[in-house]
């Protein structure tokens, strides 16, 4: 990847960063750890991947995208709104009565593909929209991010299951290993590893990545592009909460906002790192 | 009318989807591992580009249904009512009621009429469950004719539909030529004036048949059908409230949270009267030939006859 497409991609999920951490901090609620650790792939993913145009919202060849993990929708939304699907301004009033964002993503909301957060259930849908894709022969892709502790639940298996029986290769699953749920350690909580190992036994061509590196975020996109017959599944390993040092792995930050000082220090971390790359 | 031929309404879910999938091309049927029982196998045969198995795995498949319907497929996801509503209950409300999207469920062998496979398989509770969810349409047709009416309805509808199918033949009551379906409106199969026996399902046939015997021994009992639960046609049942006063109702499924508890429910706000519910009360079923377990439980015409002589002149 050429240097100044990678700062522009680094200073848009720079931006979508300050709204994770505008968006918590103002609903007093929410996600930013595991919002934090999914910001560079939703970038590139809406930047450089997706056939995604908010003019065009609607339209039956988009490519489409399901958050899984529903809960990190302060970064969707972030996203969401640097690409124009809806003003800036809305991510202040995440949360709050009325508001256009939802707590969890709702298809409702401009550029939102489908409503989830319940783990485990995206992924089922994004594999209903791969085959309705296969059964129209149209060229669009589905991408969805899973959390490492969501895919815990049963359904992620059932829908894996499904997808590779259907060889739908038009879906890409995105596993954002953090390492961290809320109760502790993935590895301690309850163990979902060695995921790559399960992914490729269910009949996945699975690609590793590294979730803050844009050359290995590009790499492993262009690697799933190239695949026929099989569902992709790309384990992308982040660090929860990346870009905020306070925040960075740890597990007290799954759940919890910014107080007026954190979300001080945040903002002045990101602006900083902003600037830098503007410089 | 034919009153002997007899036909389960799953058979007939089946040949409704085979017979409307060349007007309805959106239209795909997805089953779990129950084709054979659910009778979609019927579908399969016909046009097996547009049916997809999904294994023993209905989470999953309630949830491709809901993502075949962003993309403006009408998916009708098909298994036991036991495993629809209730182990599937979360996906169906989550990712199929929030966003209200048209997928149709199909759920065939509902109620205790499944027999021989005992308590695990007999869903009493699936009307209540979708009772719960906003937006959530439900149909329990009564015979072969109505039940094959209600797949087009569903069809010609958008939004989430629950349609509610039995695994025993049952008589058919309506007449093919005549019947007219109409989402969301009871139908008065009888009119009567001294009472109303309001049914739902397989129900019907044994509402209408306690009203002969009722009508013979003097009590004229008016029969009304039932086949939309929700939205429950309200006017008519506050109409029957107000013209007939004391209300029994008929239904194959718990006296929680089903036609029972939603007519109840509506004229406390409407005309309160008494309303008696026959139902499967608060219990487990048990293995059994349909047919002795459906008398067993009361849900026969011999029981409506004898709640409506002791609730009479109360």
């Amino acid at each position: 990847m050429d240097a100044k497409m990678k700062k522009e991609l680094q200073k848009t999920a720079c931006k979508v960063r300050m709204g994770v951490i505008e968006g918590t901090y103002n609903a007093k609620s929410g996600h930013p750890g595991g919002s934090l650790s999914i910001s560079d792939t939703l970038t590139y993913l809406y930047y450089v991947v997706m056939n995604a145009d908010p003019k065009n919202a609607e339209s039956p060849d988009r490519d489409r995208f399901v958050l899984s993990k529903g809960h990190t929708a302060p970064a969707l939304y972030a996203v969401l709104a640097q690409k124009g699907y809806f003003p800036e301004e809305e991510i202040k009033s995440l949360r709050h009565i009325g508001a256009l964002l939802q707590g969890h993503p709702c298809i409702h909301t401009p550029g939102v593909d489908m409503s989830s957060g319940s783990l485990g259930q995206g992924i089922s849908a994004a594999a209903g929209m791969a085959l309705a894709g296969k059964l129209d022969k149209k060229s669009y892709k589905v991408y969805t991010i899973l959390g490492d502790g969501e895919i815990e639940e049963g359904q992620v298996w059932e829908a894996a299951m499904f997808a590779a029986h259907y060889k739908l290769d038009n879906l890409v699953a995105i596993v954002d290993s953090n390492g961290l749920q809320i109760d502790g350690p993935v590895a301690e909580v309850c163990s979902p590893e060695p995921i790559t190992d399960k992914f490729a036994a269910f009949g996945w061509h699975v690609i590793t990545m590294d979730a803050h590196d844009f050359d290995s975020i590009e790499n492993a996109f262009k690697e799933a592009a190239s695949v026929t017959g099989k569902p992709v599944a790309i384990i992308q390993k982040s660090v929860k909460g990346k870009g905020v040092s306070f925040m960075e792995n740890q597990v007290g930050w799954h759940g919890t906002a910014p107080n007026k000082e954190q979300y001080d220090q945040a903002m002045a971390e990101l602006s900083a790192q902003l600037k830098e790359l503007e410089d | 009318m034919a009153d002997t031929i007899k036909k389960a309404t799953r058979e007939s879910y089946g040949e409704a989807l085979r017979d409307l999938a060349e007007e309805y091309k959106d239209l795909v049927v997805l089953d779990a591992d129950l084709a054979a029982a659910t009778k979609t196998g019927i579908f399969k045969k016909a046009h097996p580009e547009r049916f997809f198995d999904c294994g023993i795995a209905e989470a999953n498949m309630m949830g491709v249904a809901a993502g075949l319907a962003t993309c403006g497929k009408i998916p009708f996801a098909s298994t036991f009512a036991m495993f629809a509503a209730g182990r599937a209950f979360e996906i169906v409300r989550n990712s199929i009621g929030y966003p209200h999207l048209n997928v149709k469920i199909g759920a065939t062998h509902a109620g205790i009429s499944v027999g021989e496979d005992g308590a695990t398989h007999q869903c009493n509770e699936d009307i209540a469950l979708m009772r719960t969810i906003p937006g959530m349409t439900i149909i329990n047709p009564c015979d072969d004719v109505e039940a094959k009416a209600a797949v087009k309805a569903a069809l010609d509808f958008n939004g989430p539909v629950y349609m509610r199918f039995g695994r025993l033949a049952v008589p058919v009551v309506n007449d093919a030529a005549t019947y007219k379906f109409e989402l969301g409106k009871g139908v008065v199969m009888k009119d009567g004036s001294d009472l109303s026996i309001v049914a739902t399902g397989l129900m019907v046939n044994e509402a209408l048949e306690a009203a002969k015997v009722l009508e013979a021994d003097g009590i004229n009992a008016r029969v009304v059908n039932i086949h939309t639960i929700k939205p429950l046609d309200k006017e008519l049942i506050a109409k029957c409230a107000k013209e007939t006063g004391l209300i029994v109702t008929a239904e194959e499924h718990s006296v929680i949270g089903g036609l029972g508890a939603a007519v109840a429910e509506a004229v406390t706000e409407s005309c309160p009267v008494r309303v008696v519910k026959i139902g499967v009360n608060d219990e487990f079923g048990y293995s059994g030939p349909a047919v002795d377990l459906l008398k067993k439980f009361g849900l026969s015409a011999e029981n409506i006859v004898k709640v409506v002589k002791e609730n009479i002149n109360k």
